[in-house]
């Protein structure tokens, strides 16, 4: 674990200097990984944690392990972001996820060391996972405010009236992420949901949540407001079912619930949570998410469709 | 009143019924298995219509094998140009025929003949015709350069708008390429039959459409068929649960149309007489059932005691009787069950403190009858400001802030509808901007077209109709 540290120049040249075997002169100071509720990183409210390895088997951290409380309260943080961040224009929130874009390239070494400790990829192939991770948001900040004219539009009524449709977010989404693609996957699901201003409950790959963790210090830096994004670190049977039901949750995207996805939706009907099935590449590594241009399907299972009409007269 | 109205009701002899009615399969009229009827009756005067088939799972099963080999040997092969024409072809019938089905509809369902020839047939066929229009020119819908039908769709509709609900699930679905089974309301079964003979007499292929009629037990065996891809449901929010429970773990896709508990907003500075008059059609549109009513009334407090003399003189000139008078307002309740709900909920209204009152009104003395009815002093605690009552009974609150109306609004788990009513449009806009609904009426009320999408928020269901996005929920 140490060793994944040993990136700063500072480590290096101690290690130099001291040989092998020595005690470095400077020893790194490790990262505590809690969770991302509100803007804010507290550890789980139970107090519980678990060790995360990397592909190869070696310890790399402790995750907090989220409980129920936890997955209840960042519903409750969610919830209390929407009206601000729904409101907030397109043009704004296009400017905040290309901020995001902007904070990531700026720690592209970290995104791209954790996924070579993580997920066991080359150096090349993190830097290509990173690289479309960082486009990612670009991409989803450009569809800000364009996505309401693309789906919304005028309906020419047979009548003296005014009439349009426009998309509107749906509320607070909860996302399972992809269980195998803990960088480029879980961007390419976040993204979609908060560029169409929807708060998010999202529950990080249970094997690899590091990456969900770091990057949730990005978003932490990128005037995105506290409590648009909440990650979850811990177990999708533990966390799912009750997220699955809560009837202050109005949409599942269920891309890494795994088994319990049928469970899920049968929990969501209970009070009609739209509900997006796994997709074909829920399973896939990184790779399955290299895509650049996702179109709309992650963005239109989150909208609603508003309608008004006015007479026309003098 | 300063002159009485003289009786004008329309001519029955416009509509000839068979006494019996077999399911609707495979393009010909087919007797059930069980050999079971079912008895419609006129809810006007609780007179029998006709006899109508029951349809039990082996029929399903007939019916959604028909309609996958429609699918797969006829209709998705067909090019976008020539389905439409079908659709066209229907269209003009429906137009030609419109009289017999508009007094046939409200013989069924028992809602005024002014409703029936002047909203729900011309809105059904407007509905076919646009759909016929997308058929050859999906590829321009937004939804990818190749878009595919799904299937076979299960369609289960109410009895509110037996024809129009009817024409909102076919339409888009035979346009985009799927075949359908679809179940009509048990009560009102009867348009939907007489459909079907339209679809023989536009030579429309077999098995393309299926109507079979029944209860809640053959609607739950076609929406739980294995074989079909898609379903469609407008109806309570309750089933609308079951559905979405039904479908969890399959591949099919669901789209729902649920209750509703409509707000109307009306501010202090409405066009007074306007808002009344769209305070009356967004509630006793119908008799009430109509998912998107306006069964809220959201009145600015400075304006209550001026607004609700005048609804209510309003409302007394409302005429109730026979739904084939011309000059009717509101028609019968569509059946006995119904009206017991109503007055269950209403009563309850009352009990609860909620002040009650109707005009001086005469009911009918057989068949189905309700009172327009208001309910004041209503709180947002009260069943009757939080449960669909799907009848002429309007519940009235007050507000003092936009803000407080907005919060009052969308004080619900239903989102379906909402109406505003300022001569702001500064107002209007932000009003409508906050109000969690799929459809705001501003200054207006229960507007439909088929170029304009319908569907709720939260529990009031998913996906739309109408419009380029109704194209959505028949196309993968």
């Amino acid at each position: 674990m140490a060793e994944r540290r040993d990136t700063g120049k500072a480590t290096r040249a101690a290690t130099r200097a001291t040989g092998e075997g020595a005690a470095p002169v400077r020893l790194a100071v490790r990262k505590t990984y809690k969770l991302y509720l509100g803007g804010a990183f507290p550890r789980s409210e139970s107090g519980r944690s678990y060790p995360v390895t990397s592909a190869d088997g070696r310890h790399l951290a402790n995750a907090a392990l989220a409980s129920r409380k936890d997955a209840r309260d960042a519903v409750a943080t969610a919830r209390k972001a929407f009206g601000g961040w729904s409101a907030r224009t397109a043009y704004n929130r296009g400017q905040i996820l290309y901020r995001v874009a902007e904070m990531m390239e700026g720690r592209r070494d970290q995104f791209a060391a954790q996924a070579v400790a993580a997920q066991g990829l080359s150096a090349d192939e993190a830097d290509r996972v990173v690289s479309a991770a960082i486009d990612r948001w670009v991409y989803y900040a450009g569809w800000t405010d364009k996505v309401a004219q693309v789906i919304g539009g005028a309906n020419p009524v047979a009548g003296p009236y005014y009439n349009h449709s426009a998309p509107e977010p749906t509320g607070v989404v909860v996302v399972f992420a992809p269980p195998n693609a803990p960088l480029l996957g879980l961007t390419s699901v976040i993204a979609p949901v908060i560029a169409t201003g929807n708060t998010t409950v999202v529950v990080a790959s249970e094997k690899a949540p590091l990456a969900a963790i770091d990057l949730a210090e990005v978003l932490a830096t990128s005037d995105l407001p506290g409590g648009v994004v909440n990650l979850l670190t811990g177990r999708v049977p533990e966390l799912g079912p009750h997220l699955a039901a809560h009837a202050d949750v109005d949409a599942l995207d269920l891309t890494g619930a795994g088994e319990a996805a049928v469970e899920f939706e049968k929990a969501a009907a209970a009070t009609l949570t739209r509900v997006l099935r796994p997709t074909p590449e829920a399973d896939g590594g990184e790779e399955a998410w290299l895509d650049p241009d996702p179109g709309t399907s992650r963005m239109t299972p989150f909208l609603e469709t508003k309608t008004v009409w006015h007479p026309i007269g003098t | 009143m300063i002159f009485e109205y003289a009786p004008a009701p329309e001519s029955r002899s416009v509509v000839t019924l068979r006494e019996t009615y077999e399911l609707f399969v495979d393009g010909a009229f087919t007797p059930a298995e069980s050999g079971e009827h079912l008895t419609v009756v006129n809810p006007a005067d609780e007179s029998e219509l006709a006899r109508v088939a029951v349809a039990g799972a082996a029929d399903v099963d007939k019916a959604v094998t028909a309609a996958r080999r429609a699918y797969d040997t006829v209709w998705s092969r067909m090019p976008g140009a020539e389905r439409g024409k079908y659709l066209f072809r229907i269209a003009r019938i429906l137009q030609e025929r419109s009289r017999e089905l508009a007094v046939l509809e409200s013989m069924d369902n028992g809602k005024p003949i002014k409703e029936t020839r002047d909203v729900d047939l011309p809105l059904v066929a407007a509905h076919f015709f646009y759909y016929a229009g997308w058929a050859d020119k999906l590829a321009h819908a937004g939804l990818g350069p190749d878009p595919r039908p799904l299937g076979v769709a299960a369609q289960v509709i109410p009895w509110n708008f037996p024809l129009l609900m009817l024409a909102w699930k076919i339409a888009p679905a035979l346009a985009t390429g799927n075949t359908v089974v679809l179940k009509p309301a048990e009560t009102t079964p009867l348009t939907a039959l007489a459909f079907a003979e339209i679809c023989q007499e536009a030579e429309l292929p077999p098995g393309v459409v299926n109507i079979l009629t029944g209860a809640g037990e053959t609607g739950r065996a076609l929406v739980e068929h294995p074989g079909t891809d898609k379903v469609a449901f407008t109806g309570s929010t309750e089933v609308g649960r079951q559905i979405a429970r039904a479908v969890a773990g399959t591949d099919k896709r669901a789209t729902l149309e649920l209750g509703g508990k409509g707000a109307n907003i009306v501010y202090d500075d409405a066009a007074i007489d306007q808002a009344v008059e769209g305070i009356v059609s967004g509630i006793f549109f119908n008799q009430g059932h109509v998912c998107c009513a306006g069964s809220r009334l959201l009145v600015q407090e400075s304006i209550a005691e001026e607004l609700l003399p005048l609804l209510k003189t309003r409302i007394s000139r409302l005429r109730l009787g026979d739904p084939l008078d011309k000059n009717t307002d509101i028609g019968a309740i569509n059946s006995a069950e119904q009206l017991e709900r109503i007055r269950e909920l209403t009563d309850t209204g009352e009990a609860e403190g909620a002040e009650r009152w109707s005009p001086v009104c005469d009911l009918p003395g057989s068949g189905y009858w309700f009172a327009p009815t208001i309910l004041t002093g209503v709180s947002q605690a009260h069943r009757v400001a939080r449960e669909e009552i799907f009848g002429p009974v309007l519940s009235v609150l007050t507000f003092r802030t936009p803000e407080e109306a907005v919060a009052k609004a969308n004080n619900t788990p239903y989102g379906l509808s909402a109406g505003v009513w300022t001569e702001k449009g500064s107002r209007m806009l932000w009003t409508a901007e906050r109000l969690r609904a799929g459809v705001v009426w501003s200054n207006t009320f229960n507007k439909f077209d088929p170029t304009s999408p319908f569907g709720g928020y939260k529990e009031s269901g998913y996906g739309r109709e109408g419009g380029r996005h109704g194209l959505e929920a028949y196309l993968g």
